[in-house]
């Protein structure tokens, strides 16, 4: 699969450390009438890699055995049979305990431990591994700092004391403490508003591309699979793999009906989230600059073939429309001869938000700026409309999308 | 009615006496906690154990106190360790109740945190599932000292009684003095003792007391 090479455990960072998890032929089911009838939270012959760094969205309607697999990682269930390998080792054939210790885990009611404060509740690990208590509390500030905590503030609290929010990134400090190379993340913002999931979720993903641990993730919402997810595992009830992949491939092509109907009516619409400005090609834009000659300006190629040019300054920064026929004069380009702007497009814009846009503006195309506010092409509606054909998706730019 | 005189006179005898109960009901509940704590974690993974070992402690319970000191005298004689085997008795139902109790209290999602986080059984139930039960175990410590402190009355049948001793040579003389103040510092010393232990399980649990914030 060309994604994982995207994530090669980077040595850009001495802190960054992930594994790669490798799920071969792995089944569990809970009593022997179980396979025939798939009792909910069984699975059957899951594979799957995941490569080191990568982020694995586990999505699925309820009972279907995601949150199974998951534990199945960690050993909190043992597999019927198969096996789950990390970093190629079988965690079957290692100590529970030490297993775990080297496993984050948050789930959705977060369980930290009522009787201790923050900061011990998020040294938890390290205290495992015996760590001092000096070396446990500075590793607890890190982390609280880190998911966006006030360590003298929040760190001597109980967990009592804490909103939801606060508690889930507490949850996600401690899973993170002891800097293991693999998450295990079951429906982690299920229980906070959709606002603050909206936060938290922005938050991991930075936090995340800082760290690059591999993470694994559970959710029954495909939004939320599709923002966080580099890969997307859709699994059907009976914990069987319905497809999986970079969830731009997943919405451009669903692989049954079943994925379809999970994915919703609205899967094109969602594609246009994952993608971005500059995974398009933007048209060239003809240009004229401000106190060129207009006779000049109108005999380029461009600009007489798409009867307007952009008037732009001398940095190359957008002014204003002006038609050819306005250049059809004597003397230099001024500003006054522009009319207003179609919308300025960031390359880093999604394709949804572009597209919104340019329909609030009621134009048919969009600038594209670099960083300074140069231009540098056009967007047309008409080339998101041809990108959203499941032809127009190159693999390509189906793993740009997934990032 | 009251002879202030004789209280005044003797009252390195009531110290004693004091001494002498507070010793035996701390003794019997120390020791019932330290075996109701063992069977308690044995039972705590093997929970069909649980209902014959309650019940077997529930017997003892109902045993009329009078009647099992009787009972244990041709055996272990008027001594200390007659008083003790029933003092301990008492406190085993209430405080393996509140054990199981407390644990039992501990939600699934902290249990299961601590599981994944990588704790051992052992550090599991020693730092996880016994601090968070330490309420509910405070509160069986409170109910069974304050049992235990009124059973120490009965003890001095026996001739091990602290301030039942006292009481008992006052009713024999008739000699209302000695009964009040055995009944008033048996009450004091009850109340003393549960307040004190309140306090303690305050003071040990402060994140008990805390609400959202």
């Amino acid at each position: 699969m060309p994604v994982g090479r995207r994530y090669g455990v980077s040595t850009m960072d001495g802190t960054r450390r992930a594994a790669t998890v490798d799920f071969e032929h792995v089944t569990k089911h809970y009593d022997a009438g179980a396979i025939t009838t798939g009792a909910p939270g069984a699975v059957t012959d899951l594979t799957l890699s995941v490569p080191a760094g990568a982020i694995c969205v586990l999505v699925g309607p309820s009972g279907c055995g995601k949150t199974t697999s998951l534990k199945m990682v960690n050993r909190l269930i043992e597999p019927t049979s198969g096996r789950i390998l990390l970093d190629g080792t079988d965690v079957a054939a290692r100590d529970a305990v030490e297993l775990r210790r080297g496993i984050g885990y948050v789930i959705q009611q977060v369980g930290l431990f009522p009787h201790q404060r923050i900061w011990e509740n998020v040294a938890t690990v390290p205290r495992l591994l015996g760590a001092s208590l000096g070396r446990q509390r500075e590793r607890a500030d890190e982390l609280l700092s880190l998911v966006g905590l006030d360590p003298a503030v929040h760190g001597s609290r109980f967990p009592a004391e804490l909103s939801g929010g606060e508690r889930q990134r507490v949850g996600v400090a401690r899973a993170l403490a002891a800097d293991p190379p693999i998450m295990l993340m079951d429906e982690p913002f299920g229980a906070v508003d959709p606002i603050v999931r909206d936060r938290l979720q922005n938050e991991l993903l930075r936090i995340q591309e800082r760290l690059a641990k591999t993470i694994l993730f559970v959710t029954h919402d495909i939004d939320e699979a599709i923002k966080m997810g580099d890969l997307v595992a859709v699994v059907d009830v009976g914990g069987r793999l319905a497809q999986f992949g970079p969830p731009a491939e997943i919405l451009a092509g669903p692989a049954s009906d079943f994925v379809a109907r999970f994915v919703g009516a609205d899967r094109g619409l969602k594609r246009l989230s994952l993608a971005r400005v500059r995974d398009l090609t933007p048209l060239p834009v003809p240009m004229a600059r401000l106190g060129e000659p207009a006779r000049r300006a109108a005999a380029d190629p461009l600009v007489r073939d798409q009867r307007f040019a952009l008037l732009v300054d001398h940095e190359d920064r957008p002014i204003g429309w002006i038609a050819d026929r306005e250049l059809d004069r004597d003397g230099g380009i001024t500003a006054d001869m522009a009319t207003p702007m179609s919308p300025l497009l960031d390359p880093e814009t999604t394709l949804k938000d572009a597209l919104s846009m340019l329909i609030d503006a009621e134009v048919l195309a969009g600038i594209v700026v670099d960083r300074d506010g140069r231009a540098t092409g056009l967007i047309t509606t008409e080339a998101i409309a041809t990108w959203l054909r499941p032809s127009g998706v190159s693999t390509a730019t189906s793993i740009e999308a997934a990032s | 009615m009251i002879r202030w005189d004789w209280i005044f006179d003797n009252l390195d005898q009531i110290a004693a006496s004091v001494a002498e109960h507070l010793i035996l009901t701390i003794l019997a509940v120390w020791i019932g906690l330290a075996i109701s704590l063992v069977a308690g974690l044995l039972i705590y993974d093997r929970r069909r154990l649980y209902g014959p070992t309650a019940g077997f402690f529930g017997i003892l319970y109902t045993i009329p106190s009078l009647a099992l000191f009787a009972f244990l005298v041709p055996i272990t004689g008027l001594s200390l360790t007659s008083a003790l085997i029933g003092l301990v008795s008492y406190t085993l139902l209430i405080l393996l109740r509140n054990i199981m109790a407390g644990l039992d209290a501990v939600t699934p999602e902290t249990r299961e945190a601590a599981e994944a986080m990588g704790l051992s059984r052992a550090q599991r139930l020693v730092r996880v599932e016994l601090p968070l039960a330490l309420p509910v175990i405070v509160a069986g410590i409170r109910v069974a000292t304050v049992t235990t402190i009124g059973l120490v009355m009965v003890t001095a049948l026996i001739g091990q009684g602290g301030l039942g001793q006292l009481m008992l040579r006052g009713f024999n003389r008739s000699f209302p003095t000695m009964i009040y103040v055995g009944f008033v510092l048996t009450v004091a010393l009850a109340i003393g003792l549960d307040l004190l232990l309140a306090w303690i399980g305050r003071v040990a649990t402060p994140w008990a007391r805390k609400g959202p914030g």
